[in-house]
């Protein structure tokens, strides 16, 4: 029975270990920013932060992350609009906007990492989130805005604070 | 043509409510829409007709019937409500409504909404601003000759006096007639302070923070989850045993249904339940179900193929869609010919948010919560799969995690109601991504043959095109189609296209209906339908034709753009014609360099639309730049340069983002999808097998929009079809290889390669 931290909050599973951390997240927790897109790891629709880390919640079970710290969408912006949802707005990035939670947690965690990355960082960072709608400019656009207003320096002063 | 296919809003554009004070039941029905951007105060309201209410602050609420699908549609339109009624854009709210009857047509296709929608709305705002400048001068104590609108406000000179004030004294002016309401003064397009401009479209930030609900996170308390175990054919099979042995070790299982459909939407249908999305997930995986396979159960690509050729080779078969006289003459006569067969393989919609369902009865009505294009064309078949009147059965309306004409087909919503109907619970239906691919109603695969005629100077004299591809309007929507010359009815989103705006002589288009397609599968209307495929033919084949006879394909193109006869074009949709799709090829060949010198490898190749139906045309054209391996086949798009003329555009920065999606749409379908139908079923269901463009595919993209007051027109789907062919034009002019299959694979490069 895992326990773990979502969004700053202590939970604990009361289905199976082995179900998969996006459906707990959504049915159980009731926290449905974060979407089912392929269920095999490769749209990145329901990507969070485990420890800080991007990871694809359809493939991992809840077991995984007993102990440890996630971060879902709803929870990225805890103390405001985090920066890089601020430049997804200037950017005017999503169009269905159904990918968009996982592209916006693939780029804080790209940037938290590697708060100024290079195209060809960005492409190999997000080529892994399909964005059905091929809104592909605006994100590559948001992505470095985001970097520009310093959205990875932030995230990294956040963690040491927190650590 | 397709003049009976357009929704004709006129008849519900003039429901005028009674009274101005006094909350309607459409308003009281909007306070719990699925969707409303925007604060909402409950106060009593003026609504000057049925797409807009004013409340006592002066909040403007607009009423939208389309579905918001990535196109920021709610902004767009309410835009040109408050554009006209001269309202506060601050105090606008947005709100997706459910359906209703008063509505009227509810559909989100075609590149219709801003074009349809323009004209009445426009005149809304316009009665509504009347109404408020003759009320708001009386408090006022001036004429209303002397006051004007500005901001929310109606001003004589310096004073002024807000519509929420002018509203909460009531007496407004809300009879207007037909005659009244056609002749209402719209602004000039100098007047206009909110259509056009730079301004942020109201759906995006929920997107952006997990607080956007789409159809899948909808939820009631004491709902079953459950995932289809889908029948080896979509039509069909039959359901012969179940065996559930293994799946009551499930935990959380509840039970299968076997549906029973009246509507026949769903046949051969097994559903698994669960407490949980997980545990109904499980069980359709321990389930052990045997059918009795459909008659298509074997049909494969090359069968679909090969009656598609035999349709085409019978020249009795088909609607004439074009039948100008003297085609075969004009052949007969012809100095020299070409002929050449295009296809394409099917493609999938692969739109993001899995299909899925909610539904339930609650107060003697059926709730069905889901994402949906097309709410009237499934009401019927929902009320005849209930067994009760459509009156008693709502859609609401949700956030669509892609459209693409998906969802133009609500038939996923017909399993989740029967299931709750038999249940009496609601029941949640959510499909895996395997599932809703197997039940995708994917672009048909075609098989096209064109043939032209040329004269003296490589004048074409004629042209002859035939095109074969299952019909999604034949088989979901038969009372939408038009007919032919020779009386047989057509698809015409599977044939639009190929009535093109060239000059070329006697021309004749004829629509064959793929019969073992309609049968083998759904076939589905996907993003620029018919243009999407038939475009691929017309302009391959305009390129060949300039090459075989020795002519620039630019110049060759423009000489038969030439705006006579019936490519002369006429108002209000299409003044200018063909000349205005000149203009966009010439703007485009300029931007791109056209007749510049390029390196070995590297080709240039052009092509041109007018869009998505005649009656509706949006000049499109498109430059693209490859470079093309000659060792391994592979295309590598440099650039994409598009140059297009939609007419006045209301929300800029939202019709850029359309242009972009649109582009990279027609990129990927060209080059990266493809899927394969094998034994009655598709084959590529998941990512991995089927792989649609990613962020390092996206070439450079240079997008021009003219600058215009004409009327506006759609913009969501054109510019997929300019790409494809100008990609293997571009490849012919890099290398001399032709290509006529999408999408255009390395091999096939390489065979064209071989046989230059």
């Amino acid at each position: 029975m895992a326990r773990f931290e979502v969004n700053g909050r202590s939970v604990q599973n009361q289905g199976p270990d082995d179900a998969p951390l996006l459906w707990v997240l959504r049915d159980e927790l009731g926290l449905s920013g974060t979407k089912f897109g392929c269920g095999v790891g490769q749209c990145g629709a329901c990507t969070v932060h485990v420890d800080g880390q991007a990871i694809r919640s359809c493939l991992t079970p809840v077991s995984a992350v007993d102990g440890m710290k996630v971060t879902t969408i709803e929870g990225l912006g805890a103390g405001g609009v985090h920066p890089v949802q601020a430049a997804w707005v200037e950017a005017q990035a999503p169009q269905c906007g159904y990918c968009q939670s996982g592209q916006i947690m693939q780029a804080a965690a790209l940037l938290a990492a590697n708060p100024s990355p290079s195209d060809a960082e960005i492409e190999a960072a997000m080529d892994g989130n399909l964005c059905r709608c091929m809104a592909y400019v605006r994100i590559r656009k948001a992505v470095k805005l985001a970097a520009r207003k310093g959205a990875g320096r932030s995230a990294a002063r956040k963690t040491e604070v927190r650590s | 043509m397709n003049r009976p296919l357009i929704p004709d809003p006129s008849r519900r554009r003039f429901l005028i409510a009674a009274g101005a004070a006094g909350a309607a039941f459409g308003f009281a029905a909007t306070a719990e829409a699925a969707i409303s951007l925007g604060p909402y105060s409950g106060a009593p309201a003026f609504e000057p007709s049925l797409w807009y209410a004013i409340d006592a602050q002066g909040i403007v609420t607009v009423n939208v019937v389309r579905a918001e699908m990535g196109q920021h549609v709610g902004t767009a339109l309410a835009r040109i409500v408050a554009d006209e009624l001269e309202a506060d854009w601050d105090k606008v709210r947005i709100v997706h409504v459910d359906t209703d009857p008063k509505w009227g047509l509810m559909v989100t296709g075609g590149s219709w909404s801003v074009w349809q929608s323009y004209p009445f709305l426009s005149q809304a705002g316009a009665a509504g601003r009347i109404a408020l400048i003759e009320a708001g001068a009386k408090m006022l104590g001036a004429p209303a000759s002397s006051c004007i609108a500005r901001k929310g406000k109606v001003f004589a000179g310096k004073r002024s006096v807000s519509f929420g004030d002018i509203v909460a004294k009531g007496g407004l002016r809300s009879g207007f007639t037909d005659k009244e309401l056609a002749a209402l003064p719209i602004k000039p397009a100098s007047e206009r302070r909110l259509i056009g401009g730079e301004f942020q479209a109201r759906d995006i930030p929920a997107k952006t923070d997990g607080s956007a609900v789409f159809g899948i996170d909808a939820r009631i308390a004491g709902m079953v989850y459950a995932r289809p175990v889908l029948p080896p054919t979509r039509n069909e099979s039959k359901v012969t045993s179940v065996d559930e042995s293994a799946a009551k070790a499930i935990p959380g299982y509840r039970g299968h249904l076997v549906l029973d459909d009246p509507s026949g939407t769903v046949p051969g249908w097994v559903l698994a339940l669960g407490d949980s999305f997980i545990a109904a997930d499980r069980a359709v995986r321990a389930l052990k179900v045997s059918w009795e396979n459909g008659p298509t159960a074997k049909v494969s690509d090359a069968d679909l193929e090969a009656r598609a050729r035999a349709l085409i080779a019978d020249e009795s078969a088909g609607s004439l869609v074009v039948a100008d006289p003297d085609v075969e003459a004009a052949f007969a006569a012809a100095k020299s010919k070409l002929e050449a067969e295009y296809a394409t393989d099917a493609a999938l919609h692969f739109q993001m948010e899995p299909l899925n369902a909610l539904a339930f009865e609650r107060n003697g009505v059926f709730e069905i919560h889901t994402g949906n294009q097309w709410q009237s064309l499934i009401l019927p078949t929902l009320a005849k799969a209930l067994g009760r009147p459509e009156a008693s059965i709502v859609l609401k309306t949700y956030l669509l995690g892609g459209g693409f004409g998906r969802r133009l087909n609500g038939d996923y919503a017909v399993p989740a109601a029967l299931a709750a109907k038999a249940l009496g619970k609601p029941v949640k239906l959510v499909f895996t991504r395997e599932d809703d691919t197997l039940f995708d109603s994917f672009r048909s695969p075609s098989v096209q043959r064109v043939r032209m005629a040329f004269g003296e100077g490589g004048r074409v004299t004629a042209m002859d095109h035939a095109a074969a591809a299952g019909w999604p309007t034949e088989v979901m929507a038969p009372f939408f189609m038009p007919k032919g010359a020779n009386d047989r009815p057509f698809d015409p989103f599977a044939i639009n296209g190929a009535n093109h705006w060239y000059s070329v002589g006697a021309h004749r288009v004829r629509a064959l209906s793929n019969d073992l397609a309609n049968r083998a599968f759904r076939p589905g209307w996907l993003r620029s339908v018919g243009p999407g495929w038939t475009n691929w033919a017309v302009e391959s084949a305009m390129d060949e034709a300039a090459h075989a006879t020795g002519q620039d394909p630019l110049a060759f193109r423009l000489k038969m753009l030439d705006g006579v006869g019936r490519n002369a074009g006429s108002a209000p949709n299409a003044v200018g014609g063909a000349k205005r799709q000149a203009a966009v090829l010439s703007r485009v060949a300029k931007a791109a360099g056209w007749g510049g010198k390029l390196p070995a490898g590297v080709g240039l190749g052009l092509a041109t639309t007018f869009g998505q139906e005649r009656d509706m045309p949006t000049w499109t054209a498109c430059a693209a730049r490859v470079r093309v391996d000659g060792k391994t086949g592979e295309v590598k798009v440099e650039k994409l340069h598009l140059v297009v003329d939609a007419g006045a555009i209301i929300h800029p920065d939202g019709a850029l983002a359309q242009m972009e999606g649109a582009a990279l749409w027609g990129l990927s379908l060209a080059l990266h999808e493809g899927a394969t139908f094998k034994d009655g079923q598709i084959q590529e269901t998941n990512l991995g097998a089927y792989t649609p463009l990613r962020m390092s595919d996206v070439p450079d993209l240079a997008i021009e929009f003219v600058d215009s007051d004409h009327a506006p027109v759609g913009l969501g789907e054109p510019a997929t079809t300019v790409v494809a062919p100008a990609l293997g034009n571009a490849i012919f002019n890099a290398v001399g290889a032709r290509v006529r299959r999408l999408p255009i694979r390395p091999q096939a490069v390489l065979e064209a390669l071989k046989t230059r």
